[in-house]
């Protein structure tokens, strides 16, 4: 099937972003509007397309655009092409949806801000290439909007680029995510050599003749360009500092989308990690490991928006181990995505609607108490919070637990493992976020008279009230009768509930509600019953300590790649300099003292040029005589 | 008692050819009966209609093909029609620039610094002769590509030549110079003409024929003495090296760039290096193809040693006309290596680089004419200094200009040296690639030099600053431009066309 209004997807957005960039100060007054109604119409669109998905059989569901021939070289053709099928309308109704919500809380957030046109710009920027990422038909294509959701991040975070944090955080993210950015090009380039196409079904096609090894390098490249993107371990040290941006960047960018591009990555290749297992172990270990690390980081953090990002890479990290268990868990790794879009948007949209009110005060020994005066934000909130610790009917009680009960039947000891932790993940992310709804809204207040304070407009709760509903209710939705696997079933290759699991879902279910309680209990215990310090207690033990450190992840890195990147760069300076500028000069000026030698036979008088004539016309003679003797 | 027979003529083949002609003897009309007033504007709509008329039937003729056409004197065919094109395109380019008669005297004749010269510059006068002038000139390149016996090619030479002479000689300042640079390129090229016939007159000694199947009949079937056959190609091919300016027969090259009207300029070094090249196209690839054992060897010294001398020379200039100069120079090599590989990628490519410099050259040059002082054109490197923070938009179109000469990629100028150096490869040439590849890269030297000169440098307050362009100069730059990008970023159309028409009828 083929549908030429999958470009107005993209084209739609672009366009706002164009006319707001183009059009400079004069669009101060209505820019925002314009850029809110587009990202509106995109998602209209994104509607239109589901509805018409619906109408199909599910095979019959898949639509593509052609736009033009990209690149032919000999054999070797990409187009620029779009593909909707089911699983790119589940990101496309995400991207829009969610994004469209944010543009309009945006509107009020941002009011005071001078530069609320320029913001709305790389907003809408960033949906078009975040759509450009999910809707490229081939891996070039995806590339070209990773790239782009790479540089509206990279715009975003350093958007009050005044302060020199926030551009450096907008710097680092850049370079972690150009470490992931070669994984992924070097994983088009291996494709390419080894299979000689980079389209999406060309890949799929071809990928049953190709050896086990090179699907297991391909595999491997795209995990490294997934733990990028998704802020993965060991590539997760940008996302904390990426809360530089203002905070419904860090809701739609850093939480809802972008950062789960990686995840759509790994989906999206299903058919590579399917026949490279050691591939897909990794990722699903990779995924293990970065679930427990944000939520120890989260654990440590008093910045909220800090303790929010360690959480969403720690649920990234559920998702990537969700997607790393192959058939059983590509259908949850994306349910998860989903429902997290919402309660993790929602929170995030919820402490950016605690700072409007609190002065932009982040740190949360000096929220408390705060349900008194934003009782929509705190019910907003709560419902997020329960969703994320899973809470049931709460949609990460679905989510989640599947995700666990799939890693527990994994089999054998990787199945035990992964399962193990992922429901420790579970307990501390019980505790963290009890932390966090305990600190800033419950307690006594910890904030100065100087903070006045008080909820925020319709324009922001308005939004935040549609989130929740979609923490409360998106669980049920996805996993009533099977809904989306069975949607998904055509892209990702799905396998039966098998027989003889390690432990049924009930079990599943109830140890991780124990688990839950257990950590529940222990934040109230902890924050609740006992006195919060306004100030941070030094007594800790050494674990409190690496976790507030982030787990030594910038220690390491200074130590294992800056310091001694720094000493190589200066040694090829140096070399540059004294070889290579020398060996450059030395020729250069061989050559012009060579020119110069030979300008001295431009005497200017017409009788040398003449017998220059005449000698090279006996030359000639001369040669030909003897060449031909 | 003979019977005069009427020549057979194909009119319809020789229309562009005819057209020029008889736009050139209008314009001599139009100088005899009009009256000063009106004569600009007369003459240069007359000239651009005519071109553009002579196109139209270019483009019209394109697909057909002709022994023919003129009792077999001149050969229309696909290569034919595509060098006519490319001149004519050139021709209207350097037109729109001759237009800008502040870069001409009024008065050829009179003494430079006498009072009837400054008279004549009161007068506010025109001089329009050189529209004419510019017409028979194209005519003669018009003829010189299409040239099927060395009679016709000899006529077409001087037909060329001629006007180019005159029009050297007709710049408003430094007229001295100018003149003197006139005379040189006269002196010179009479001399090299006369190596020309004698060439011919050689051949004809040789094969018993003027041409140029004739000659080629003689090669392949191995009658005819030999000697005759060496000295007739060597002292040909003189004639035509001293055209295109190549080593050792470029001499003149410097000085007249540099002497000559830069509009003039402009147009000389872009469309005679088309004309000729053109010739020497065909009489290699057909009348000698056969003998290439012979005359491969020495062609191949001649185009190293023209890439590495105009190469080394052009990074010792301190003027900017005659560092164009020098790099034309190298190109002649470049293109010699084109001429070289004989082989049907080696036309085209010959053909698409000669389209693709020449409207560069047009282009670089009509900036030459725009950087000025109050007293004319500067062309002081030095005092080019710069200029890119004064005029951004002009240097940036010069940068282009430059980086296509130096044949950086997304300029016309890389594909055209790829394809010639590609095509020199498949024919198993490599010194020559070799060679080529090394001098483009001195060659890039000076071109950045100019570049970093423009955008890096501190400008010198000196008076020297950037006109703004009449509207015709302003056609003539962005029109370069346009085609130099578009021909550097989708190459294909204009690379299809030429390899599905570049072939000689033999």
């Amino acid at each position: 099937m083929t549908s030429n209004s999958l470009v107005y997807l993209i084209a739609l957005p672009l366009f706002g972003s164009a006319v707001l960039l183009l059009a400079g100060r004069r669009s101060d007054r209505w820019g925002h509007l314009l850029a809110t109604a587009l990202s509106a119409g995109s998602f209209g669109i994104g509607l239109m397309q589901f509805s018409q998905m619906l109408s199909r059989s599910n095979e019959q569901r898949a639509v593509s655009q052609k736009l033009f021939s990209w690149i032919s070289v000999g054999s070797f053709e990409v187009d620029a092409g779009l593909m909707l099928d089911q699983l790119s309308i589940c990101f496309v109704l995400l991207i829009t949806g969610v994004g469209t919500l944010i543009h309009i809380y945006s509107i009020a957030y941002m009011s005071h801000d001078h530069d609320r046109r320029r913001f709305f710009a790389f907003l809408n920027f960033f949906i078009a290439a975040m759509l450009l990422l999910v809707l490229g038909d081939s891996y070039l294509n995806l590339y070209v909007g990773w790239e782009g959701v790479g540089l509206a991040s990279y715009l975003l975070i350093g958007f009050w680029n005044q302060k020199p944090t926030y551009a450096t955080a907008a710097k680092k993210a850049f370079i972690a995510n150009r470490v992931g950015d070669m994984g992924l090009s070097l994983a088009i380039m291996i494709a390419f050599a080894t299979l000689g196409t980079v389209s999406f079904a060309g890949v799929k096609e071809h990928a049953s003749q190709a050896s086990t090894g090179a699907l297991t390098a391909i595999g491997i490249m795209l995990l490294v360009a997934a733990t990028g993107k998704s802020a993965q371990f060991p590539l997760q040290s940008w996302l904390g500092d990426a809360m530089a941006g203002p905070t419904p960047v860090s809701a739609l960018i850093h939480a809802a989308t972008m950062v789960t591009a990686g995840v759509y990555l790994i989906t999206r290749s299903n058919f590579i990690f399917d026949a490279a297992p050691t591939a897909q172990l990794c990722v699903a270990i990779i995924g293990a490991i970065t679930l427990l690390f944000g939520a120890v980081i989260g654990m440590a953090k008093d910045d909220i928006k800090k303790a929010l990002a360690a959480s969403t890479m720690s649920q990234i990290g559920y998702m990537v181990l969700g997607a790393g268990l192959g058939p059983a868990g590509y259908a949850f790794a994306i349910m998860h995505l989903l429902t997290h879009g919402f309660f993790k948007a929602g929170m995030f949209l919820g402490a950016g609607s605690v700072m409007h009110g609190m002065d932009d005060e982040v740190n949360m020994r000096r929220y408390g108490g705060l349900s008194k005066f934003m009782p929509i934000t705190f019910a907003t909130f709560g419902l997020g919070y329960l969703a994320i610790i899973g809470v049931p009917p709460f949609a990460g009680f679905y989510s989640k637990d599947k995700i666990i009960e799939v890693a527990f039947n994994a089999g054998g000891i990787k199945g035990i493992t992964l399962g193990v932790a992922a429901l420790l993940g579970a307990a501390i992310t019980a505790f963290y976020m009890t932390r966090v709804v305990i600190l800033t809204f419950a307690g006594s207040k910890r904030w100065d008279d100087k903070a006045h304070p008080h909820e925020s407009p319709f324009l922001m709760w308005g939004p935040m009230a549609l989130l929740a509903l979609g923490s409360v209710t998106s669980g049920f939705l996805f996993t009533h009768g099977d809904a989306l696997r069975n949607w998904l079933a055509p892209v990702v290759e799905q396998i039966p509930a098998h027989e003889g699991e390690l432990l049924s879902p009930m079990i599943v279910s109830i140890l991780a509600l124990v688990l839950v309680v257990l950590g529940v209990s222990l934040a109230v215990i902890k924050y609740f019953l006992n006195e919060v310090p306004e100030t941070v207690p030094e007594n800790v033990t050494i674990f409190t300590k690496l976790a507030r450190r982030d787990l030594l992840q910038d220690a390491f890195n200074e130590a294992a790649f800056m310091r001694p990147g720094q000493s190589l760069t200066r040694a090829l300076v140096k070399t540059d300099v004294a070889v290579i500028d020398g060996a450059v000069r030395g020729i250069a000026r061989l050559a012009s003292g060579s020119g110069k030698a030979l300008r001295t036979t431009q005497t200017g008088f017409v009788r040398s040029y003449a017998m220059w004539i005449l000698l090279g016309a006996i030359a000639l003679i001369a040669a030909i005589w003897m060449v031909t003797l | 008692m003979s019977i005069f027979t009427a020549p057979v003529l194909n009119y319809s083949l020789l229309a562009p050819i005819l057209i020029v002609l008889a736009g050139a003897v209008l314009g001599v009309m139009i100088e005899a009966f009009a009256s000063k007033a009106i004569r600009p504007v007369a003459q240069l709509s007359l000239t651009l209609g005519t071109l553009i008329l002579a196109i139209a039937q270019v483009w019209r003729i394109r697909h057909q093909s002709s022994l023919t056409a003129a009792m077999g004197s001149v050969a229309i065919d696909g290569a034919a029609i595509l060098m006519q094109g490319a001149v004519l395109v050139i021709a209207i380019l350097g037109v729109l620039l001759i237009a800008d008669q502040e870069q001409f005297t009024v008065l050829a004749a009179a003494v430079p610094g006498s009072e009837e010269e400054r008279e004549s510059l009161e007068s506010g006068q025109k001089l329009t002769e050189v529209y004419p002038l510019t017409l028979f000139a194209v005519a003669g390149m018009l003829v010189f590509p299409v040239s099927n016996d060395l009679i016709s090619l000899f006529v077409a030479l001087e037909m060329l030549s001629l006007p180019l002479y005159l029009m050297a000689g007709l710049s408003r300042r430094r007229r001295l110079l100018s003149q003197e640079a006139a005379l040189k390129y006269f002196l010179l090229g009479a001399f090299s003409s006369a190596f020309f016939l004698f060439g011919a007159a050689y051949l004809y000694g040789y094969s018993g024929s003027v041409s140029l199947a004739g000659i080629r009949d003689s090669v392949v079937g191995g009658s005819g003495n030999d000697v005759f056959f060496l000295i007739g190609i060597a002292f040909l091919s003189i004639g035509l090296l001293f055209k295109v300016g190549a080593v050792p027969f470029h001499a003149w090259t410097p000085d007249v760039y540099q002497g000559a009207p830069t509009p003039v300029t402009a147009f000389m070094a872009a469309a005679t290096k088309v004309a000729a090249f053109g010739a020497m196209l065909r009489i290699f690839y057909t009348a000698f193809a056969n003998a290439y054992w012979d005359w491969r060897p020495l062609m191949t010294v001649i185009a190293i040693i023209t890439m590495l001398f105009g190469s080394f020379v052009a990074i010792a200039q301190r003027d900017i006309k005659r560092m164009l100069a020098y790099s034309s120079i190298a190109h002649a090599g470049f293109l010699l290596a084109g001429v070289i590989a004989l082989n049907k990628a080696g036309l085209d490519a010959s053909i698409f680089y000669l389209f693709a410099y020449g409207i560069a050259t047009v282009g670089a040059f009509a900036i030459v004419t725009l950087v000025r002082d109050s007293t004319g054109e500067v062309t002081d490197l030095k005092r080019w200094a710069g200029l890119g923070k004064r005029s951004p938009f002009a240097a940036s179109l010069f940068a282009t200009f430059l980086l296509a000469f130096a044949g950086i990629p997304l300029t016309s100028g890389f594909i055209g040296k790829f394809s010639i150096f590609s095509a020199a490869y498949e024919s198993g040439n490599k010194a020559i690639v070799v060679v080529g590849v090394l001098s483009s890269a001195i060659a890039a030297y000076f071109y950045i030099r100019v570049i970093v000169l423009m955008f890096f440098t501190d400008p010198a307050d000196d008076g020297t600053s950037v006109v703004i362009p009449s509207m015709l100069t302003r056609i003539t730059v962005i029109a370069a431009f346009i085609i130099t990008i578009f021909l550097g970023v989708f190459p294909a159309p204009l690379l299809n066309f030429i390899t599905s028409l570049a072939y000689f009828i033999r």
